[in-house]
């Protein structure tokens, strides 16, 4: 604050999706943003019509697809782009990024690098392949102040200013504190967690279980049925998580019961609308091939049940999901399976 | 000095602002002083110490019945009394003016010494024939570290195995041509005359790992900054102490580490930048097939396993007789003794070039002010410092394992070590390690088998660049065996590995045997079991 010229700078989006827009305009309440896409073209929309994905874009966000230009600009970015094309962008992101660069990322997927695990079964992943967005950035990247966005953000609620709720989560103070002051605003609450292993982790793994719950939706199953769902899903998410190196706590905040019980609910979510489909008796292939936007949860479970193999653990929610999408079973197969899991103990951490 | 005193009582005071938490912690320091006067007392400690604190006592005692005003300046001047104190024995009777001198006497007859022990004829004492290059290789980037020295400050930050590391290491800069090198050496080496001499010589300043109160850690820290700050080149044992366990430290202690990214930052501060008041850290590994005090680490790191809080710091070598005994067969005995020098760094874990640059993966110039920028201008905060502090400490353990350059005898204590466990892996560790010795025997032909395999991996990793390996070890494998097998721990009176008349692998001691084999830890190489 002790310099003017400084602190007018704007703060970068990159990534004009769904919810990078979203998130562009909570941040335009406070600051100036510059949104970047990647397609010329949506840039040029955005700054005819100022509107993308229904949403209509505030006056303070100034669209770009010059990323070095957004680099240069903004001491604080927020990459917000599907994890499949996140190396890519951190690849071209790092020519740009200093030392003294802020980045929190609203990724909510993970990318195994160096192996090319999809083309061959026999090829084993192992935890050191996997990578959180943040770790990604760390590694490939000068910046080190880096934190994460999760929590119940349904990106088109956030559009209609409904209240809402979200975790910055970062090593760092002031990447937490800088995250606080950009976002917060009288109708979203912004908390602050330094576990940023964790709170990435629950973003991710959440996915997974919105699939299942959409799938029993679309089976046209009720409340009961998703409230087992979820619970069942958050244990399984914790012994997912302590395989991936994070601790309980993070699963029972914001982050973690919070964002599973939104996105378990809502049609908004795409997660979500992808299980539905499935549940209704869709090829996974047709589901993907018309869906405009990327549905993290599938690539989470193949990384997930890949990695799996490797450790002495059962995830019966995950695993079934992935004989499904697999075409191994059908979605009635997997429930049938799930129903007769020999679940004897209720909850056994701590 | 002065500066240090002052300093200190600075940032004590902001740590303790109020008057009630400054008496507080006053209060706190006299009773834990008083207490380790009590329980653990220390030759080297000073006759006054006593009479020392009772005075603080006494003047924590008047505080009472004066007035608020007066309070606080008493208080203050009780704090710089005991920082004062502190200080004076940290930076002990160093003087820089004497450094030079001292340090050339000292060399000429430490090698002396060294080289006397080695030859029967005493005439060779004066005559130097034998030099310590002979017997002990420095390996690594000793250029580069020649040049980091000329441009800014050195950190040096040895892995810490023996208690002789420090004159290795003392030895090393010496024969390197480098400038002078301050270290803190625990007090506890004090106790004995002969490193007592050798390391006031050599620029050593105290530690007391006793005394763990805010204000003596805190004199420490600024002790070591401000030395910093003034360029001065350092020699830091980041592990803290000895390792106990024999592995190569997984952990680093971060306060002295972090007095070194404060002094970059405030270096910053002050200057518009440029090289020469650049901080580089250098990682260096000091590789022994043997060390003698191996078996007392051993059995102090499996009593302390569990109850750490109740351990007291001890000094088993108390007599200088012994010492010399023990530097003598050291220097003489223990053949292929190693010291790896790393790559230069700076604070941030980036290498640095031999121009003293921090360079990125892709070759690319780092300014390293940018670490401490904030809305364009350099910005003090401690917990930002603490994390870049812990980042660094990962980067200096990843580090001491790629340098570490493996031999024989590490290798033969890891494999017979870990084909015992696989053979009793119903039992858990202390039960491994109380099996009686003459029950346990390896068929050679196994074992040579398994020593393949592990040897297999660790060329892999040498060729991938994440571990150093001594020549011999592409060696035929009979022979780097029988290297192996009689170098490790070759001068305990219970030799770890053994070979007994069918050729098999024999063990006179699992905790020696356990101790060399944790020297490999760290690599994953029991997945290749």
């Amino acid at each position: 604050m002790n310099s003017k010229s400084t602190f007018d700078k704007p703060v970068g989006v990159i990534g004009a999706g769904s919810f990078g827009s979203a998130i562009a305009n909570i941040l335009a309440k406070n600051t100036k943003v510059l949104l970047y896409a990647r397609n010329p073209k949506i840039a040029k929309i955005i700054s005819k019509g100022r509107k993308l994905h229904d949403q209509e874009l505030h006056e303070n966000i100034t669209p770009s697809n010059d990323l070095k230009y957004v680099a240069e600009n903004c001491e604080v970015l927020f990459p917000i782009v599907p994890s499949e094309n996140f190396p890519a962008l951190i690849d071209d992101l790092a020519d740009f990024l200093k030392p003294y660069h802020i980045l929190i990322h609203g990724t909510k997927g993970l990318i195994v690098i160096n192996k090319n695990w999809e083309a061959d079964e026999n090829i084993k992943i192992e935890r050191d392949d996997v990578y959180t967005m943040s770790r990604l950035i760390r590694e490939r990247t000068l910046a080190v102040r880096i934190g994460c966005l999760a929590g119940p953000n349904l990106a088109k609620e956030l559009a209609d200013n409904h209240p809402a709720a979200t975790v910055v989560a970062s090593h760092f103070n002031e990447v937490i504190s800088e995250g606080q002051r950009l976002l917060r605003n009288d109708r979203f609450q912004v908390y602050g967690s330094k576990d940023l292993l964790g709170i990435e982790l629950t973003g991710v793994l959440k996915n997974i279980i919105a699939i299942a719950a959409g799938a029993l939706s679309g089976m046209g199953y009720g409340e009961n049925a998703r409230a087992l769902l979820i619970s069942r899903g958050l244990i399984e998410m914790i012994y997912l998580g302590h395989m991936l190196g994070a601790n309980t706590q993070a699963f029972l905040g914001l982050a973690g019961i919070g964002d599973l019980v939104a996105t378990c609910s809502s049609k908004l979510s795409r997660n979500f609308t992808v299980g539905e489909r499935l549940g209704k008796g869709e090829k996974l292939t047709d589901i993907v091939a018309t869906m405009e936007e990327t549905a993290e949860g599938i690539n989470t479970i193949k990384i997930i049940v890949r990695l799996m193999k490797e450790y002495p653990l059962r995830a019966p929610i995950t695993e079934s999901l992935d004989k499904v999408i697999n075409g191994d079973m059908t979605i009635e197969q997997a429930l049938r399976f799930l129903m007769k899991s020999p679940f004897s103990i209720d909850f056994d951490f701590f | 000095m002065e500066r240090v005193i002052l300093e200190s009582f600075e940032r004590i005071k902001n740590l303790k602002p109020t008057l009630h938490t400054l008496i507080e912690e006053l209060e706190l320091t006299r009773y834990r002083e008083k207490l380790r006067i009590k329980t653990n007392p220390w030759k080297v400690d000073p006759d006054d110490e006593i009479i020392f604190w009772n005075n603080v006592k006494s003047r924590l005692l008047d505080l009472e019945n004066v007035e608020k005003n007066e309070k606080q300046k008493i208080a203050d001047e009780i704090l710089n009394d005991i920082v004062s104190r502190y200080v004076y024995e940290i930076t002990g009777n160093f003087k820089h003016s004497h450094y030079r001198l001292a340090r050339r006497i000292i060399k000429f007859g430490f090698a002396r010494l060294l080289n006397a022990a080695r030859i029967k004829k005493f005439g060779s004492f004066w005559r130097g024939e034998l030099t310590l290059q002979d017997q002990i290789q420095i390996i690594g980037e000793t250029e580069q570290l020649r040049k980091l020295a000329k441009i800014g400050t050195v950190v040096i930050v040895p892995t810490h195995f023996s208690n002789l590391d420090s004159i290795l290491i003392g030895w090393v800069i010496h024969t390197l041509g480098l400038p002078p090198f301050i270290y803190g050496a625990g007090l506890n080496l004090f106790n004995m005359e002969i490193f007592a001499y050798f390391m006031n010589s050599l620029g050593a300043y105290k530690v007391d790992r006793r005394k763990k109160n805010l204000i003596y850690l805190e004199s420490l820290r600024t002790y070591s900054s401000v030395a910093l700050r003034d360029g001065c080149h350092s020699l830091f044992f980041p592990g803290g102490t000895r390792s106990r366990s024999g592995k190569i430290e997984t952990r680093l202690k971060l306060g002295l580490l972090g007095t070194a990214i404060e002094a970059q930052r405030i270096n910053y501060e002050k200057n518009e930048g440029g090289r020469h008041n650049k901080i580089f850290i250098v990682p260096v590994v000091t590789n022994y097939n043997f060390v003698l005090e191996a078996p007392a680490l051993i059995r102090d790191y499996l009593e302390q396993k569990g109850q750490e809080r109740y351990y007291v710091e001890s000094d088993r070598y108390d007599k200088s007789a012994r010492i010399l005994k023990f530097l003598i067969e050291f220097f003489t005995k223990g053949n292929n003794i190693s010291v790896s020098i790393g790559r230069g760094l700076d604070l941030f874990g980036n290498y640095v070039n031999d121009e003293g640059m921090s360079m990125d993966s892709k070759g690319n110039r780092i300014n390293t002010r940018d670490y401490f920028l904030f809305r364009g201008e350099i910005s003090a905060n401690t917990q930002r410092e603490e994390e870049y502090t812990r980042m660094l400490s990962e980067v200096i353990v990843r580090e001491y394992h790629r340098i570490n350059r493996v031999q024989s005898s590490h290798l033969v204590a890891f494999t017979a070590f870990e084909m015992i466990r696989r053979k009793y892996k119903n039992l858990d560790l202390y039960s491994v390690l109380r099996l009686p010795v003459d029950e346990i025997e390896i068929e050679y032909k196994e074992f040579r088998n398994q020593f393949s395999k592990f040897r297999n991996r660790i060329i892999d990793l040498f060729n991938e660049g994440k571990v150093d390996m001594a020549t011999h070890m592409t060696e035929e494998i009979d022979h780097v065996i029988d290297l192996g097998i009689s170098n490790v721990g070759m001068y305990h009176s219970r030799r770890p590995l053994l070979r007994n008349k069918q050729g098999d692998i024999i063990t006179k001691d699992m905790n020696n045997l356990y101790y060399y084999h944790n020297r490999m830890d760290g690599y994953e190489l029991e997945k290749y079991f």
